[in-house]
């Protein structure tokens, strides 16, 4: 199965037919999918800097041309930290933590008792961009969520060559 | 003396005991890595066709006999919900194949199996052709005591070839209070009816004390019955399927199938683990409220009135080879409520999950089990070690703990592309709506609305959460007609309406779930009680999106209404749709309202003519909030999903009249608060190592409630490395200790404990790594 790189657009844009959606859905997975997905994110930021893995809407690890150093770096372009690093600990954080604040997005009643749960957003500094959102105990350390093994996901998972990596 | 005539030959086709059947077909499996040793799949592979021909056949007839089965029933729970399953077993209690509906059960049922094989039922009772066992025993693999397995071995010739299991989520247990999933307990000796692999019938009919004994140990006798038969009905069609199958294409041939479909399985995981996911690591945690030190919580006893919060981290390890391991190191201790699981529901349930995304396909059976490494500490609550534990309501953290590994994975399948598939969370499924007395029929009656198998879904990356649809306990989720619902319990419906605000905001936002208005009608001598997350909500969001909305309860007593309704007066209708601003309290002067967090409550007493709101909960988002397109915001306030104000506080929405009593967007006005917002945002927040800094001087000054100290406490004494990274993380020093034993609550359990593998003569089998 394969679909045309503006399907997969379609995709990304959020305007995807039901129709199509459907057989992504219930039929074995598109192998070059990957590959599209990239180009057309590629397309998309205000950067020229390779993308070598999204982590969200607006948040990836890429090889940055200077350097050729794989960091972790926003939509906007901000640079956060090396991409083996918990990127949320180089961002801007806001947490909610009285009812009142919790009120500003729940109504009362539907919100988390802050005694028990607080609200964590995490943004990038240069947009206010909302990049995650962590809802623990209070004292929960900050998750670092992700560490992917980008080499072998490239090398023998996908049959490509690894971006060099400084 | 012949020695020879001394060995007893075994039941399973070929001459092996159960028992040297299952430890052959286990030991080659960790020799080689394949199930049962099978390195090539002889039936597959040489006569594919002749493979899918059996496969297709034995999976069509199973689907049909649940769906035949399930007509039998009079539980709306079965009828209507579709809380049922069939699965087919080989000769070792590994499942083959399995029907739709509560998919869980591959495992459970399977482990009962495996509990007589281990524990010799071969022997004593004895397994003969035509024989009937019945199980719910949750100390050794079941997910909650309503949930009744009815197995049927089968056999071949006069040897034993395999079993089929039927289950069904019967509306009441006997427990302490009334309904499937109650509270009041805090132990398994107040769960209610327990039956360890019993055998029940033979001949195919089931004995006359367990008729007579089973009616009377719960309180819903009729319903109790048709559903054994609905199990048993189901059960000798699929007995009889099998025999048909093996007429018309042999012994053989099944035999393989029934081994090979298991590896067939396995590979087929390891396979679309490299189609989909990326490698690495993924790590996540789930919470879920206890919150036991309220008036309306009634226990048994004083140490189990406390607030306490279930934990659960995950680490999610894929491998680059298709392998990979769970490791749940951290997760809280097993306590005194009943919100414990075994091993076996923890895990087997975590397929039903899968069979969502990572293994949409038919073939459901333990080979997804065999390919995966689960680690679950021993004396955690989804891994207890003491025969105490209760379990009747075990979903309450088993929903909120999986609705993590939704994260974990959605993250690998975004990296990868397949946005499809991407899915922020699941909802908490609750409210329960439960309780019990005598009901319009004067006949002693429990209640256990299933209206909350239709909570919202988690956003994708692609689009909007489905709301009201589904619950993650059954992929074939259905909130019910309000009228089944009204013949099956003595309220009536005064309001269903979809719950506003209660899906998590997001670029693509959660699914809401609804509400449901009650009024008690034609009960005597009633109660109901509320079961649902409140203080915390389990359901996080993923990538910028928010939490599902948390719970509340709402009830109302001594409200007048058959005089207001006599006279013509307004009274509450539809939803309490912003309990900020409520309008029902205002009708119903001088009513005992109770509106508070405390969604978790044990048996109250309701009249005629009381209230009761039933709140299902919503699913998480996805995205930053202000990345939403706008128009679709204007339709969530349009069409009751959002509330108002939320519009712009929320979204930066700006909205304007736009005709026909509807709301449209002002675009320029939009775009303005957004911008204004990302800069609010900016000058409100502090970067993180500036915020960890004062965090740290709170943990260094003990500065949290008793709850979450606990919480911690607990995890650290089961999880050395949970500690070890806290520690690490907030750069605590040696000085600073944290131990349950010092806090100002008791913790009975912390100590002493005494697991059912300690009982005489008892074999549990073990398949999680502890």
């Amino acid at each position: 199965m394969a679909y045309t790189k503006a399907k997969i657009k379609d995709l990304v844009d959020g305007k995807i037919d039901r129709d199509t959606l459907q057989q992504m859905l219930s039929t074995p997975k598109d192998q070059d999918r990957f590959v599209k997905y990239i180009e057309i994110l590629q397309d998309e930021v205000p950067w020229d800097d390779k993308i070598i893995l999204p982590l969200g809407p607006k948040l990836f690890i890429v090889q940055r041309a200077s350097d050729k150093k794989w960091v972790v770096r926003s939509f906007a372009g901000h640079d956060f930290c090396d991409w083996t690093e918990n990127w949320k600990l180089y961002a801007k954080v806001r947490v909610r933590e009285t009812a009142e604040r919790m009120e500003e997005i729940y109504p009362r009643l539907m919100a988390p008792s802050t005694e028990w749960q607080v609200i964590r957003e995490y943004f990038c500094p240069l947009s206010g961009d909302l990049l995650d959102v962590e809802a623990p105990t209070p004292w929960y350390p900050v998750i670092h969520d992700f560490e992917p093994d980008i080499d072998t996901f490239y090398k023998e998972w996908l049959g490509l060559e690894v971006p060099e990596r400084a | 003396m012949n020695i020879q005539s001394e060995i007893k030959e075994g039941i399973v086709r070929g001459g092996e005991t159960l028992k040297q059947h299952r430890d052959r077909l286990m030991e080659a499996t960790k020799r080689t890595g394949h199930y049962a040793g099978l390195r090539h799949m002889e039936l597959r592979d040489e006569h594919p066709i002749h493979y899918n021909k059996l496969f297709s056949r034995l999976r069509a007839g199973v689907v049909d006999a649940r769906e035949t089965a399930k007509k039998i029933a009079a539980s709306p729970i079965v009828e209507q919900e579709g809380e049922l399953c069939f699965s087919l077993y080989n000769a070792a209690g590994d499942c083959i194949l399995t029907s739709t509906g509560i998919i869980i059960h591959v495992g459970t049922m399977g482990a009962a199996i495996k509990y007589m094989i281990e524990n010799d039922w071969e022997s004593n009772p004895g397994i003969n052709d035509r024989d009937i066992f019945c199980n719910n025993d949750s100390l050794i693999g079941n997910v909650h005591p309503c949930d009744i397995h009815t197995i049927v071995p089968i056999f071949h010739q006069g040897k034993l070839i395999g079993w089929v299991g039927g289950v069904t989520h019967v509306i009441d247990t006997g427990s302490v209070g009334p309904g499937s999933m109650s509270t009041g307990q805090i132990q398994r000796f107040g769960d209610g009816y327990s039956v360890t692999c019993r055998k029940v019938g033979a001949n195919d009919t089931l004995f006359r004390d367990w008729l007579h004994e089973s009616q009377r140990a719960v309180r819903t006798t009729r319903y109790w019955m048709l559903d054994e038969r609905t199990r048993v009905a189901g059960c000798h069609m699929i007995r009889k399927l099998v025999e048909e199958v093996i007429a018309e294409e042999g012994i053989e041939s099944y035999w393989k199938f029934a081994y090979e479909a298991i590896e067939h399985g396995r590979t087929g995981l390891q396979n679309r683990i490299k189609a989909m996911t990326v490698p690495g690591k993924y790590r996540q945690v789930g919470f879920v409220d206890v919150p036991y030190a309220h008036d309306d919580v009634r226990v048994p006893s004083d140490f189990a009135k406390l607030d306490t919060i279930m934990h659960t981290p995950s680490e999610m390890t894929i491998r680059g080879d298709g392998t990979w391991r769970l490791d749940f190191e951290g997760s809280s201790r097993w306590g005194w409520h009943t919100y414990n699981a075994h091993q076996v529901s923890f895990t087997s349930g975590i397929w039903v999950m899968m069979t969502q995304s990572l293994i949409p396909t038919e073939m459901i059976n333990d080979g997804a089990a065999y390919g995966t490494e689960f680690r679950l500490p021993k004396g955690t609550w989804m891994n207890p070690d003491d025969r105490r534990v209760a379990f009747s309501y075990s979903w309450h953290f088993l929903v909120s703990s999986w609705t993590a590994l939704w994260r974990g994975l959605s993250r690998s399948y975004f990296g990868r592309g397949y946005l499809e598939e991407v899915n922020a969370g699941n909802a908490n499924t609750s409210n329960w709506l439960q309780g019990g007395g005598f009901n319009q029929y004067d006949e002693i009656h429990a209640v256990n609305s299933f209206e909350c198998a239709a909570n919202g879904v988690g956003a994708s990356a692609v689009g909007d959460g489905i709301s009201h649809a589904a619950a993650i306990w059954n992929p074939e989720g259905d909130m019910g007609d309000m009228e089944i619902w009204e013949l099956a319990e003595p309220l009536v419906y005064l309001g269903r309406q979809i719950k506003a605000s209660s899906g998590g905001a997001g670029k693509y936002r959660g699914g809401c779930g609804f509400e449901s208005l009650r009024m008690v009608w034609n009960a005597k001598d009633w109660t109901m009680f509320f079961m649902g997350n409140g203080h915390i909500s389990s359901d996080w969001g993923l990538m910028g999106g928010y939490p599902a909305a948390s719970g509340y309860r709402f009830e109302a007593h001594d409200a007048g209404l058959k005089e207001k309704i006599a006279n013509g007066e307004p009274i509450p209708f539809g939803g309490d749709s912003d309990p900020e601003n409520p309008v029902w309290d205002s009708m119903l002067d001088g009513a005992r309202i109770k509106r508070d967090k405390q969604a978790i409550t044990t048996e109250a007493m309701f009249e005629d003519y009381d209230l009761y709101l039933n709140y299902m909960r919503g699913g998480p988002g996805f995205g930053d909030p202000m990345d939403r397109e706008p128009q679709s915001v204007a339709d969530d306030v349009n069409g009751g999903y959002l509330l108002r104000r939320f519009a712009d506080k929320v979204y930066g929405v700006v909205l304007a009249e736009a005709g026909d009593g509807l709301l449209g967007v002002d675009e320029a006005a939009t775009a303005a608060m957004r911008a204004e917002i990302r800069k609010t945002r900016l000058a409100e927040a502090v970067p993180t190592q500036e915020w960890m800094a004062k965090e740290r001087e709170r943990i260094l000054a003990k500065d949290a409630g008793t709850h979450v100290q606990q919480m911690f406490a607990a995890s650290f004494k089961l999880g050395p490395r949970f500690e070890k990274d806290f520690r690490a993380f907030w750069n605590l020093p040696d000085d600073w200790v944290l131990n349950e034993a010092d806090l100002p609550i008791p913790s009975y359990g912390r100590e002493y404990s005494m697991d059912i593998s300690e009982l005489p003569d008892v074999h549990t089998v073990q398949l999680v790594e502890e």
